[in-house]
């Protein structure tokens, strides 16, 4: 049976689809309401504390970026403190992140790539040789924030800018590549999760044969083995609370590296040092993914899945066009 | 930001798109500074074919740089020209627009570029 039709006059029907118009700005007006409070806000505040927390890559997302050609461009939407941007020195990458304290903190850090998470690179030594990821020694190199070098020397090229992951200032088809590590479970609606989705396989190449790979990495719902504790059939669409550390660097390694150090900190959980009445609690909303959830939006997007998979509490996906 | 980045940048908004004049940004007010960043051939060479040369050389002349040829070099043709790879190296990977605008020539709109930064963030109402 078809859709019912109406004999409304035709001033009416404008009248109609002028109010369903505004309906949906208002409705994305709201959302992007929300995530301002609830996310963008909060990153801004928590900035560097945030940063001080991010050092290693994951495992899949170094493997991928390991996997690109000599000469790549790629994005890094949502680079955060940029810590994948010097992971694999034979590719040019350019970072961009809604948040400007944490873009800022990236752009020094591209300035002095040893100042970064240096005192964890013996740790982080061992994970990547045990990651499986292309455990050359300039990788591990680049993991550790020091400057990587391949043949013909050089060290990881990249540039960093401001932008919205849902208006992203690069041309159709001008990247090779793309990464989206744990950004897309910040929106707030599905439409604009895939919308994310979308922007990012309109940056990358189409060409038939060799369609640019976009890597999405989110936190998933079905994390049981976690201290959180979230799991499958569990509430999806969440606060999680990031408590603000405001004591010198050094008194917050001494905290967090009492608490689990296997994967970064969401800054959550019993604060070590005692001063949980004066530090804030910031409140970040989360989507979590459901399994199979990420490659619907992926063919929402109007991509195709190339291969997904489950890492660490997180879903991931590699789509193209 | 790098003169190499600015040759994948457009102007965000999305009516904008699809024009062609919202592609290169044109620099406004630029103040320059150079970079200095070890060499890399190898790259240098692969990024070439990823570059819009045309969009590079009105990049190139409107920050004022002697205008470069009208053709790019092929692969073999720079991997052969150290001064040609230690120029293209120069104005690609050390160039940096550190203050300035970059403006959309469809709609005018003004990106702001500070400490190296540019900001691509829109008001509400050009999303």
């Amino acid at each position: 049976a078809s859709l019912p039709s109406s004999s409304a006059t035709p001033a009416v029907a404008r009248l109609a689809a002028a109010a369903a118009a505004a309906a949906d700005r208002s409705a994305e007006d709201e959302a992007e309401a929300y995530e301002r409070t609830h996310v963008h806000g909060v990153y801004q505040a928590i900035a560097p504390h945030f940063s001080a927390t991010r050092h290693k890559p994951w495992p899949a997302v170094a493997s991928f970026l390991h996997a690109q050609p000599l000469g790549s461009i790629g994005l890094d939407v949502g680079c955060g403190n940029g810590k994948y941007l010097g992971v694999n020195p034979a590719v040019y990458m350019l970072g961009s992140d809604r948040s400007s304290a944490l873009v800022a903190l990236a752009r020094s850090r591209l300035g002095r790539p040893e100042d970064a998470g240096v005192e964890d690179a013996a740790k982080m030594q061992g994970e990547a040789m045990t990651a499986g990821a292309a455990a050359s020694a300039n990788a591990v190199a680049a993991a550790g924030g020091i400057r990587g070098s391949i043949q013909g020397g050089g060290a990881a090229i990249s540039d960093v800018l401001v932008a919205d992951g849902l208006s992203l200032p690069f041309r159709d088809g001008a990247v090779d590549f793309a990464i989206c590590v744990a950004v897309v479970h910040h929106m707030s609606t599905r439409a604009r999760r895939q919308d994310a989705i979308r922007q990012l396989l309109r940056c990358v190449k189409t060409r038939e044969a060799a369609s640019g790979h976009v890597l999405v990495y989110v936190w998933a719902l079905e994390q049981g083995a976690s201290r959180r504790g979230w799991d499958e059939g569990g509430e999806q669409d969440l606060l999680v609370p990031w408590v603000l550390k405001s004591q010198t660097p050094r008194a917050q390694k001494k905290g967090t590296r009492g608490q689990k150090n296997k994967k970064d900190d969401d800054g959550a959980g019993t604060s070590a040092g005692g001063d949980s009445n004066a530090d804030p609690v910031f409140q970040r909303y989360y989507h979590l993914y459901r399994k199979g959830e990420l490659e619907e939006d992926v063919l929402a997007a109007g991509g195709v899945v190339i291969t997904s998979g489950y890492e660490r509490d997180n879903w991931w996906a590699v789509a193209a066009n | 930001m790098k003169v190499l980045t600015l040759n994948f940048l457009t102007c965000a908004v999305k009516a904008c798109k699809s024009s062609s004049d919202s592609f290169p940004l044109h620099p406004k007010e630029a103040e320059l500074a150079k970079d200095d960043v070890e060499i890399n051939p190898q790259l240098l060479v692969n990024v070439l074919p990823r570059i819009d040369w045309a969009a590079l050389r009105t990049t190139s002349t409107e920050l004022g740089f002697p205008a470069l040829p009208e053709q790019p070099p092929t692969a073999e043709e720079l991997e052969a020209d150290e001064k040609m790879l230690q120029e293209l190296h120069s104005l690609l990977m050390e160039t940096q627009i550190m203050e300035g605008k970059l403006v959309c020539g469809h709609c005018g709109h003004e990106y702001a570029i500070r400490e190296g930064i540019a900001n691509f963030l829109l008001p509400s109402h050009l999303v």
